[in-house]
């Protein structure tokens, strides 16, 4: 697997360069005529099944003379003088192949290319050639690295790249956080496949099996407008592999087992690809973790186990083809059991003690409070080629279900609190189309329709309503490579959004944020101490793009980028009014809140040199009507006195930079440097924003030594500043059983700290073809106790401690 | 440009689903909700009884619980008290107190008077495992004839450690607390 980080980018790129042509010379036929009349015949075939192909490119530059191959694959050139040609050969999706031929005799070449299927993936353009990466910018994990985090989250992953960090519910339940920004910010896609449950809330983690991608790339700035334009952060795009177009069974197991949850995993996946096109692919992940622990303490319930499988098949030929996709992902994740339900007192409380008041022994047990949450996704896709380019044609259907568990009395123990069932049908259009030698088009429509259902079973109010979601979009994207150096990229996309929903209010909410006088049309029902309610809202969104990329020397590169997003306030901030449970606070949304847009501006300088590599990138996003939770108040209860969480809407200004330094020494050497710094303010009364991630500084020695099986060894040191730039939202809260005031200070960020990793890996090949990769790692080598800012359960506890990772894998 | 011939034929896909059904969702009516809970003192000297409650029909909503306290505490007896917790958002109320008394294990009422006020509290009421539940209670001045006013609070916890030593040490859960202002005289 690799990671790749894309910044500051307009991602289009439409140019194949994906396709990693290889040239080979059989047959040197020799027979000897006069000057002038030698002939020069080339036969162009696929690599993979000798197959010929048609409509390749042949042209002698110095002569200019263009011929086109026939449906044997085969062209001429006749009359030809005894000099030297520079011929160039080229195939529809083939990188342009060069030959310097010395000709005094009539030649007959066969030239195969590895001619791979373009399927639907620009994204793997990017991965595989980085030289082609337009105005992208990319930077490359070894998968080495990757192996040793293949049990972790996505947002763990993720981490990893400068100026992504992650926001946790625990130690499960991550989302990434690009350049400060995460949940409905940051879209997710996963097999082209938009993940449609990140709307719900913060402590949801991405349903996403990292087993089962082998690239991730993080798009920064937005600017993918062929995926959303909603994304005012960044897109987060996981591919897996083209299978190979020969006769092949092909795969991998992995196996891990690791000591902090004292659980493991394993995971497998097979590929039975054949010459002809057809092919199919299978995987599957089982998981299964106990208690998390920190140095000092058990992090009671706190365990998950894991399970997923996915199956893909189809057909890749070279001008179509198609694929049907599969998934399932579930997961059962235990909440920290003394996290839940809260009362401001209780909260106090907790942070004074600095420990979790309930301690058990360890356990496998995930009891209430819990996560129950399936995932699953049905795909079709399928492309053809045209004289006018490319089309492409994807259909998906995925359910996303998830259900709730607290702890709760009586005959509803067993019941979830919260139970929700998202479905979304998104069919959409592509193509992609060659202007002319230096330009490309790509214009797309997209629709989609979302049905929410929470189930009322529960007994308990619905935390997100019933509602029903209609979106059209429409993009096109366009580039241009005006000379060598400078390549210029823009885009332009418009969103429809309609919602319909079904919502019951509380009659005295209603009437508290005076809604009766400002919605009284969308009131369907008063039932008394409940309003039924019909909000309809439509959003109409414009986002755009501008990127250029200028090659100042042949290492030396500079990007620049303007993104506009839009985003579309998402139901959670909308209809929000009551108790989560879950979060212990009292969560408060906004009817009257308007679409959030984004103006991004990035520019990134990058150097690549054969033995170091620099990249310093940085960003000002201004946030117009950011939308944004805060405590705003303290609301007594008759079950207690909790915080109150409000959504806001004000302008808001996000900017930062990363910068990235590695160096090779002698040949085994290695030594990585980053850091990531990011700022963010209300505009008009410059308060810092909640949540801000801190300034991070990661340092990293390898040794390796490839002569003893490819031996690596690595020191990774992370250090994490404390966050001083944080809004002071506490409050004074009345304890009873001391019968004083104390402060309720649910602002104040935990320390700094400091984390020392190792990782080592050797890798063996079997007898048989196959090879052995062992990897292992450790995590917070020294065992420190530290709290971390964006983790959502800080007040309650701290960090896992030494993790030591034990992982084998088998490839064949 | 051709695309648009494609964009036209995905149109239909689009609305298919536009015919909004117009089943409204069912209301949820909460059943687990303590919206009131009744504290009855009786007198041991036969002075009388007083009543306190705390009522918030809207739960979580911005209303706030209305809190009463019939009258003043005697300096010169010991009391009777009784907890009742009721959902009356139910038609009839529904009486939580035996869910209470049912998973007596799992629950513990605790009381708690603020420092100037004179008064001590004793479990009367125990769960199968012999640990205090709190239903049923004995409130008695701290000694003959001392006088002050102060608050008691009254917290239902779900899930606390049993033994404990006390509020602030047994975790579990908040599932209802309340703070009466109350005087000894």
């Amino acid at each position: 697997m690799n990671i790749h980080l894309i910044k500051n980018n307009a991602d289009f790129i439409t140019k194949s360069a994906l396709f990693f042509c290889s040239i080979l010379f059989f047959n040197y036929s020799i027979i000897f005529s006069q000057d002038c009349s030698y002939r020069m015949t080339f036969e162009v075939i696929d690599l993979h099944d000798s197959s010929p192909l048609e409509g390749a490119r042949i042209s002698i530059q110095n002569i200019d003379e263009i011929g086109f191959t026939d449906k044997k694959g085969v062209y001429k050139f006749e009359n030809l003088c005894t000099d030297t040609y520079f011929i160039s050969i080229s195939h529809d999706e083939c990188q342009t192949v060069k030959l310097e031929i010395d000709l005094k005799k009539n030649i007959n070449k066969k030239v195969r290319l590895e001619h791979h299927f373009n399927e639907l993936d620009q994204i793997m353009v990017v991965s595989e050639n980085r030289n082609s990466s337009r105005t992208l910018f990319e930077n490359k994990i070894s998968k080495e690295v990757l192996d040793s985090y293949n049990s972790r989250t996505l947002g763990d992953v993720l981490n990893i790249i400068p100026g992504v960090s992650s926001l946790e519910s625990g130690n499960y339940l991550s989302k990434p956080v690009i350049n400060g920004l995460h949940s409905s910010r940051v879209i997710l896609i996963n097999n082209d496949v938009r993940v449609e449950d990140q709307n719900w809330g913060a402590e949801h983690a991405p349903s996403i099996d990292i087993n089962s991608a082998d690239n991730i790339s993080v798009i920064k700035g937005a600017s993918s407008l062929q995926y959303a334009g909603d994304a005012v952060g960044g897109v987060i795009v996981t591919k897996t592999s083209r299978p190979k177009l020969v006769d092949s069974i092909y795969g991998n197991i992995f196996s891990k087992v690791q000591s902090n949850g004292r659980g493991g995993s394993i995971s497998t996946n097979l590929t039975k690809s054949k010459s002809d096109g057809w092919y199919s692919k299978y995987q599957a992940t089982l998981k299964k973790m106990g208690d998390f622990e920190t140095p000092d303490y058990i992090m009671t319930n706190t365990g998950f186990s894991e399970r997923n499988f996915s199956i893909k098949t189809g057909l890749n030929r070279i001008d179509y083809g198609f694929d049907l996709f599969y998934s399932l992902f579930s997961n059962e994740i235990g909440i920290l059991r003394s996290s839940h339900a809260h009362t401001a007192g209780d909260i106090i409380n907790a942070i004074s003690n600095q420990i979790p008041n309930l301690i058990e022994n360890f356990s496998y047990d995930i009891n209430h409070p819990k996560q129950k949450n399936l995932h699953s996704l049905i795909k079709l896709s399928a492309f053809k080629n045209f004289d006018f380019g490319k089309l492409k044609f994807g259909y998906d259907f995925q359910i996303n279900d998830r259900k709730e568990y607290d702890i709760r009395r009586g005959d509803d123990r067993d019941k979830p609190a919260s139970d929700l069932n998202l479905q979304t049908h998104s069919i959409s259009i592509d193509l992609i189309s060659k202007l002319s030698d230096n330009s490309n088009l790509k214009t797309g429509i997209l629709g989609r329709y979302q049905k929410n259902f929470p189930d009322p079973d529960t007994g308990i109010r619905r935390i997100i309503p019933d509602y029903k979601k209609y979106d059209f979009s429409i993009y096109s994207v366009f580039d241009y490579t005006i000379n060598n150096d400078i390549f210029f990229e823009s885009g332009l996309r418009y969103d429809y959004s309609h919602i319909n929903a079904y919502k019951y209010y509380r009659t005295s909410f209603w009437e508290s944020r005076n809604y009766d006088e400002l919605f009284p049309e969308i009131v369907v029902e008063d039932l008394g101490t409940q309003i039924l309610t019909n909000p309809k809202f439509n959003f109409n969104n414009i986002s755009a793009n501008i990127g250029i990329k200028f090659n100042v020397s042949s290492n030396n590169i500079l990007y620049f980028n303007y993104s506009l997003s839009s985003r579309n306030p998402n139901p959670s901030e909308l209809f929000s009014e009551g108790l989560h449970h879950s979060a212990g606070r009292i969560e408060i949304g906004d009817l009257r809140f308007g679409a959030e847009t984004g103006n991004n501006f990035a520019l990134t300088y990058d150097i690549n040199n054969d033995d170091y590599s620099f990249t310093a990138n940085t960003f000002v996003n201004y946030i117009n009507n950011y939308i944004y939770i805060v405590p705003t108040d303290l609301m007594p209860t008759i079950r207690g006195v909790f915080p109150v969480w409000e959504y806001l809407q004000d302008d808001a200004k996000l900017f930062g930079f990363d910068l990235k330094y590695d160096r090779q020494y002698f040949t085994n050497f290695f030594l990585g440097h980053q850091i990531s710094i990011i700022k963010g303010y209300e505009r008009d009364n410059d308060k810092p924003l909640i949540n801000m991630p801190p300034v991070n500084l990661k340092n990293q020695i390898s040794y390796s030594i490839p002569e003893f099986n490819n031996l690596n060894l690595s020191l990774e040191s992370e250090y994490v500043f404390r966050q001083n730039e944080y809004p002071n939202n506490n409050f004074e809260v009345y304890i009873p059983t001391e019968d004083t005031y104390v402060t309720l200070d649910t602002s104040t960020p935990p320390g700094a700290y400091h984390l020392l990793n190792f990782a080592s890996s050797v890798g063996f090949n079997s007898e048989n073809g196959g090879n052995y990769k062992i990897n292992l790692r450790i995590e917070n080598l020294l065992n420190n106790l530290y709290k971390n800012y964006l983790n959502r359960l800080r007040y309650f506890t701290h960090e896992m401690g030494r993790n030591i990772m034990l992982s084998v894998s088998y490839s064949y | 440009m051709k695309i648009f011939k494609y964009a036209l034929l995905a149109i239909p896909f689009l609305y298919f689903s536009c015919d909004d059904d117009d089943d409204t969702p069912d209301p949820v009516n909460e059943e687990e909700v303590i919206t009131t809970m009744n504290v009855t003192l009786v007198a041991h000297d036969g002075s009388g009884t007083v009543f306190m409650s705390s009522v918030d029909n809207d739960g979580e909503g911005p209303n706030l619980p209305e809190v009463s306290v019939s009258g003043p505490i005697s300096s010169m007896t010991s009391y009777s008290g009784m907890v009742e917790f009721l959902n009356e958002l139910e038609d009839p109320a529904e009486d939580i107190t035996e869910e209470v008394i049912e998973e007596a294990d799992e629950h513990q009422v605790f009381f708690t008077a603020s420092s100037g006020l004179p008064l001590e509290f004793a479990y009367v009421d125990v769960d199968s495992n012999g640990n205090p539940l709190g239903t049923q209670f004995v409130v008695a001045p701290t000694s003959e004839g001392a006088t002050g006013s102060g608050t008691i609070t009254i917290t239902l916890v779900h899930e606390p450690e049993k033994p404990n030593d006390g509020l602030s040490t047994a975790g579990g859960e908040t599932d209802i607390e309340v703070t009466f202002t109350v005087t000894v005289e």
